[in-house]
């Protein structure tokens, strides 16, 4: 039975638990194969695409991606293989034997061409007008293939309608070229299961349960099938015509609040090495579009921590001192929208658990136009607000009917990373040459605990340097190393982390002592916390609370719906790899470490808030009415 | 669907589940069962079967949508399938399709009426030696006439 859990997981997805062999030439594990006549030493087992690429040998793609397991139905990277009758896949061809390749010979070259042929004889596709015009993956080939006319005809017309049902993702199937990247990603990486091939032969077509809309069915918005579709047959919901209308608008206010991810990524769409941060050009650009106020989202994730630690200090002391039975512990983070809409779906009767703290976009939203503008004395009808983002569920998210506590739509549009560039683009403006420039106030400064959010263990690393400070009253440089908690960082699946907790405490912090009189109840308590990424790994985590496992005795857990956190979100700068997702990640970390405040709660921002304006304190009243939201129980059946 | 049709769903599939084991392998021997029992597999058997199966329901329509012989609407009393490969098209397929329908008033890809006929065209049912054929739910019937076919249509209770 126990194995059955991971079965549906690929084995490309599951972990290596052997150790590999350091030297494989010791225990025989290598071998040698010719690559056009060239000799190469390779690990057994690997596939030919694999050791092409360690020759430095290119060999065309289409269905195959790092992330996911291997399929081999697109057949364009078929190679020669001496002996064979016919030419095989080499992304799905381990290599066993000393055999010999070819790569380029004339009949590899015309599988190619007629492999390219027969797609766009099916591909319904207007370059001109498409959104991945210059970014994808079929035309490189088409022209990497020297495509110069239909050998077997082209469809004249769209064989599909465009699904527009979703505030998220749009699917244009006419455009599909059923590599089934979509399918591995939603049901092997993400476990969401939405996408599944329909009919057969020629009939066969990428679409949802019962081919219903996608806003009918369980998706969780988190794009990352739009993030490894090589054409533009999934894209997201570009709000950026309606944002260019606001920004024309004399008398509109448009504001912008950008997340960290984007900034860190936003380089790779004007031709820079991924892991290059423009958080500063990117302030200034922002401005010459025609922004009015440029803010910084790391604010209210600074605001999140305070919001989201005191949640969980009320959650632990309400059920170690108060004996209360109906304290829902772990406390889940609930930053991530995809990740709450798959709780709301899969595990319903665990929404308790989930911290009521809004995400910092909606926060940030019910901010700006309460006491925003209140003190700069706008009208909040007039401010547009925008909000730019490494994702695609956040589209959903500000669309949410509960999201207008400020008496508005908290936040009017959410932009991803690629509509941004394409923004900055059409403004004519080369990001990487703007002056830099700083963001505006009131919310102007942030800490690096809010900037580190953007990576896979950063909403927990940055509640722990603050959690740790408040209840110990010692300094987090002092208790770990720099301040950074290395054991929550990484791209493992699954991380987890105890702290002990000490018998000497600090004083509790003002902002708190109205909730808590001391730390005494705490002697001798180790914090256990965990970290998910990617909804797979979150799925093992439930299951293991709902078994009643390790994971049911932690107190906090953070979760995030995609690979990587934020910064491999789903409206990030196509491709995103393995590899782009840790240059990212390293660009949001030496952030966090050039900052001198890196800490949540020492943010003057957020103090001079909790001063001003929630003046009773985190989790108030007028805390909850604005910051902190509810979640509907929508279970898993399709009506 | 009521209530208390999908309790009684729920735990016929819920014996299936039983009878095959909760594999992954299983869910074609279930839905074939499904398909003998209820002459369709409605959106909600498909929903607990994937549940009891731990995967995901579009996986199980999928499925669905693949084989012939498995639908997710229902159809009639009696699919009649005539053979439309090479061999049974030389034959004369057409002129049996042609007194098929004329005779049931209905094109093929429809239903009649009262449920009774569902009319569809087969790939090669291996009957090429006898052709025409044509299969009336499990039963086959080669070398066929318009005439014969007619009366067997009749015939069919």
């Amino acid at each position: 039975m126990d194995s059955r859990k991971d079965y549906r997981a690929p084995l490309s997805q599951q972990p290596l638990t052997i150790e590999k062999p350091t030297d494989l030439t010791a225990i025989g594990g290598t071998i040698t194969v010719e690559i056009n006549e060239k000799k190469v030493v390779v690990p057994l087992g690997t596939t030919i695409l694999d050791a092409c690429k360690m020759a430095g040998i290119s060999i065309p793609t289409l269905c195959h991606h790092e992330d996911l397991c291997i399929a081999g139905v697109c057949r364009i990277c078929v190679v020669e293989v001496e002996g064979m009758r016919t030419l095989q896949a080499s992304c799905a061809f381990p290599i066993t034997a000393p055999i010999k390749i070819k790569t380029s010979t004339s009949m590899v070259r015309k599988a190619r061409r007629h492999i390219i042929d027969l797609m766009l004889s099916e591909h319904y596709g207007e370059c001109y007008s498409c959104v991945r015009n210059g970014n994808c993956e079929l035309q490189t080939l088409a022209k990497e293939y020297g495509v110069d006319n239909y050998t077997f005809g082209h469809v004249e017309k769209p064989r599909y309608e465009v699904d527009r049902s979703s505030y998220s993702v749009i699917r244009d199937m006419s455009k599909c070229i059923l590599c089934k990247r979509c399918v591995r990603t939603c049901i092997d990486l993400q476990e969401v299961g939405v996408l599944e091939s329909i009919g057969r032969g020629d009939a066969t077509h990428i679409s949802t349960f019962l081919e219903k809309p996608l806003s009918d069915v369980i998706c969780i918005n988190c794009g990352q099938c739009i993030n490894r579709c090589p054409t533009a047959a999934l894209r997201a919901n570009d709000p950026s015509d309606e944002i260019w209308r606001a920004i024309d608008d004399p008398k509109k206010h448009v504001v912008i609040q950008t997340a960290p991810s984007p900034r860190a990524a936003i380089c790779e769409e004007f031709g820079m090495e991924a892991g290059t941060s423009l958080t500063q050009e990117l302030n200034t650009a922002l401005k010459r579009i025609g922004f009015d106020k440029v803010f910084d989202t790391n604010f209210t994730a600074d605001l999140t921590i305070i919001e989201e630690g005191t949640e969980l200090v009320i959650r632990l002391y309400k059920a170690l001192v108060g004996k209360d039975a109906s304290v829902s512990l772990p406390q889940f983070t609930s930053c991530s929208p995809g990740w709450v809409k798959y709780l709301e779906h899969y595990y319903p009767e665990y929404l308790d658990n989930l911290s009521s703290a809004k995400s910092p976009q909606q926060m940030f939203g019910s901010l700006i136009k309460t006491f925003y503008a209140e003190k700069n004395g706008v009208d909040p009808a007039d401010i547009v607000s925008v909000a730019l983002m490494p994702c695609s569920a956040k589209k959903f998210e500000c669309n949410r009917p509960e999201m207008v506590d400020s008496g508005y739509k908290d936040v009017d549009y959410g932009l991803t990373t690629r509509e941004m560039a394409k923004m900055i683009k059409e403004a004519g403006i080369n990001l990487p040459e703007m002056p830099k420039s700083h963001f505006d106030n009131p919310f102007g400064e942030a800490s690096g605990a809010g900037l580190i959010f953007g990576a896979t263990g950063g909403v927990m690393e940055a509640a722990i340097r603050t959690i740790v400070e408040f209840i110990t009253g010692a300094k987090a440089e002092d208790v770990f190393a720099n301040a950074n908690v290395l054991d929550v960082r990484g791209f493992e699946g699954i991380k987890y982390m105890e702290i002990p907790l000490g018998d000497t405490f600090g004083p509790v912090p003002g902002l708190i002592s109205h909730l808590v009189p001391n730390w005494d109840w705490l002697k001798g308590a180790t914090l256990k916390v965990a970290v998910a990424h990617g909804t797979a790994n979150a799925k093992k985590v439930m299951d293991d609370i709902k078994a009643g496992g390790k994971f049911s005795e932690c107190h906090f857990i953070e979760f995030m719906a995609c690979p990587g956190g934020c910064l491999g979100g789903g409206g990030q700068p196509i491709p995103t790899t393995p590899e782009i997702r840790e240059k990212r990640a390293k660009a949001i970390y030496a952030e966090d470490e050039s900052l001198e405040l890196r800490k949540s709660h020492e943010n003057p921002n957020v103090i001079k808030l909790y001063e001003e304006f929630l003046t009773e304190g985190p989790c108030s009243h007028l805390s909850h009415k604005l910051l902190h939201t509810h979640y509907l129980k929508r279970g898993k059946y399709i009506i | 669907m009521l209530i208390l049709e999908k309790n009684a769903m729920t735990e016929e599939i819920e014996k299936l589940v039983e009878k095959y084991g909760p594999e992954r392998s299983s869910l074609l021997p279930i839905l074939q069962d499904i398909q003998r029992d209820h002459k369709s597999i409605p959106d909600f058997a498909q929903q607990e079967v994937a549940r009891l199966l731990d995967i995901h329901p579009v996986e199980v329509f999928s499925v669905i949508s693949f084989y012939s012989f498995l639908n997710t609407e229902p159809k009639g009393k009696f699919i009649v399938r005539l053979c439309q490969t090479i061999t049974c098209d030389i034959k004369g397929k057409e002129r049996i399709a042609q007194a098929i329908e004329r005779e049931l008033g209905i094109s093929f890809g429809e239903t009649t009426k009262d449920n009774k006929y569902t009319l569809e065209f087969a790939n090669c049912l291996g009957m090429c030696d006898q052709g025409p054929a044509m299969l009336i739910n499990d039963m086959v019937y080669a070398n066929l006439t318009p005439e014969k076919a007619v009366k067997i249509l009749k015939g069919v209770k």
